[in-house]
């Protein structure tokens, strides 16, 4: 019986059934394979936005304004005649500090970095201090605030005149 | 006031010292350390020590986390196998002195058996074991869940897992370059290059210090004073900000700890010339980059030559094995270096170059 069974298959029917099988088995992993990287692209993005409107420089009153930290990572600091958007991301690893009022300094909770108002580093691990974002008024009176460019204080670009605004 | 004194004393400034003595006097005194007795002791007296710890309602609520529990069971192990390992080193090593062979080497432990059914049981055993202790733990303790991830927002304090909180800690004296991706690719590749950096055929299948002293005592000193201990200061001891809290403060967010830290070349161009940092990069890190290429390049050679263990070293194993072996020893013992430089002058960096992300 098993002998019937075994004959009743020849050469040319098996390699058909042979190449059935491969196409089957590459076509299920390649669909697995385009479904894993399919699934490497979020469905969402929550990104925020690299440029926003920041309303007018009178909205803010000196000190640290913390209005858009949580949904653009920008601290508004108005200082010495100033206006500033300084990056949340702490220059040591990336953390995201917390401005701690009482103390007027910025802390790191990761490995306790401190930075000034102005972003200065003072304390702990951190070589740098805290990167600014390019800052301008629009035609219209309004701040707008753009995170793709940034300004590194070690490079000297903090004079740059788009690194602030004079209020 | 005696709550007060431990919070003093385990201020990484104070408890590193003191834990390095230890490790030290534990190596130099291990068959007292390793005997029965002193483990004896020892229980006896940290039962009541740990009553006492856990009456203290700070500690008990940071010891009793369910995300601590594993990590205090975790260390309990490492203690006991440590004395477990000196104990057994020091009862072959007398016998070796004597005369006799190691424990393992008598006729009685020679015999052999077969890995099925011995090995095979004990395992079958102990994954069951395992099996029903986890089922039991994840009944007991909840994961705790936090709220959901937010790219501008971070827990304070934010702790790595704590089998990195090691590397965190170290984080704290080092650029993240260097504490993130130098030194833990070293540890890896150190351990791997252990086979062949070591050529003594000693403590083949059998417990000793003596024969193999250079090699426990550096790999002992980086695993349970450099990681362990780290891992300890890590879990237990940061609070909000990363800030240092004793074992029985509370978790003030609002501590203020003055840490003002300034580089190598501040002090140096700044504080004792006088004149400001110059402009040109190298030359305002000159000082920095000479000691720090002094460190690794000068110090090998100069200890080959000048001291015995040094001489005896570089005779065993030849000169490539020596110096890769001082290289690694030296990076290791860059992290404790920069912790007292650190404590003693508020230093942060030796080479600072922001500019060039290069910063040591
Ligand atoms: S990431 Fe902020 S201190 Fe390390």
């Amino acid at each position: 019986m098993n002998l019937d069974s075994k004959q009743s298959l020849n050469r040319r029917e098996f390699f058909s059934y042979i190449t059935v099988g491969w196409v089957m088995f590459s076509a299920s992993v390649g669909g697995l394979l385009s479904l894993c990287f399919r699934f490497t692209y979020p469905n969402v993005n929550f990104e925020p936005e690299m440029e926003f409107l920041a309303g007018a420089p009178t909205d803010y009153p000196s000190g640290v304004d913390e209005r858009w930290k949580n949904l653009y990572g920008v601290w508004m600091v108005k200082q010495e005649g100033k206006l500033i958007a300084l990056s949340n991301i702490c220059t040591h690893l990336g953390c995201i500090p917390n401005w701690l009022p009482a103390e007027l300094k910025f802390k790191c909770p990761c490995h306790g970095s401190g930075y000034y108002m102005s972003g200065i580093n003072f304390e702990g691990p951190t070589p740098r201090p805290l990167e600014r974002f390019k800052i301008g008024l629009q035609p219209d009176g309004k701040i707008k605030v753009d995170k793709t460019k940034v300004f590194r204080w070690e490079k000297g670009e903090w004079d740059s005149p788009d690194s602030f605004l004079e209020v | 006031m005696l709550r007060e004194l431990f919070n003093k004393l385990s201020d990484p400034i104070i408890s590193f010292p003191l834990v390095t003595i230890g490790f030290y006097l534990m190596l130099k005194h291990y068959k007292t350390f390793g005997s029965k007795k002193f483990a004896y002791w020892t229980v006896a007296i940290l039962i009541p020590v740990t009553a006492w710890f856990l009456s203290d309602h700070n500690f008990f609520s940071i010891i009793s986390t369910p995300d601590n529990i594993p990590i205090i069971i975790l260390l309990v192990c490492v203690a006991f196998f440590t004395w477990f390992a000196l104990h057994k080193a020091a009862l072959n090593d007398t016998r070796i002195e004597e005369g006799l062979g190691p424990i393992e080497a008598t006729p009685e432990n020679r015999e052999k058996v077969w890995s099925w059914p011995n090995l095979v049981y004990t395992e079958l055993f102990a994954m069951i074991a395992c099996t029903a202790f986890l089922v039991v733990w994840a009944i007991v303790f909840k994961a705790p869940l936090e709220e959901s991830a937010n790219p501008t927002w971070a827990p304070n304090p934010a702790k790595a897992p704590w089998y990195f909180l090691g590397l965190q800690e170290m984080l704290v004296y080092f650029d993240p370059w260097m504490a993130g991706v130098v030194l833990p690719g070293l540890i890896v590749a150190g351990l791997i290059a252990i086979p062949y950096i070591d050529t003594n055929p000693k403590g083949n299948g059998y417990f000793t210090l003596k024969e193999r002293a250079m090699a426990i005592t550096a790999f002992l000193y980086g695993w349970l004073v450099l990681w362990v201990y780290l891992i300890i200061v890590g879990v237990f001891l940061r609070g909000p900000n990363w800030t240092f809290y004793g074992p029985f403060e509370y978790w003030d967010f609002h501590k203020v700890v003055a840490s003002f830290n300034v580089n190598l070349s501040e002090i140096i161009w700044i504080k004792t010339l006088g004149i400001g940092l110059p402009k040109n990069l190298v030359v305002r890190e000159i000082f920095g980059i000479i000691l720090s290429l002094a460190y690794i390049v000068i110090i090998p050679p100069w200890f080959a030559k000048a001291t015995r263990v040094g001489r005896n070293l570089f005779k065993d194993v030849g000169a490539i094995r020596y110096y890769i072996f001082m290289f690694l020893i030296l990076m290791t013992m860059s992290l404790p270096i920069k912790m007292i430089l650190r404590w003693l002058f508020s230093l942060k960096y030796i080479v600072a170059l922001p500019e060039w992300e290069l910063n040591l």
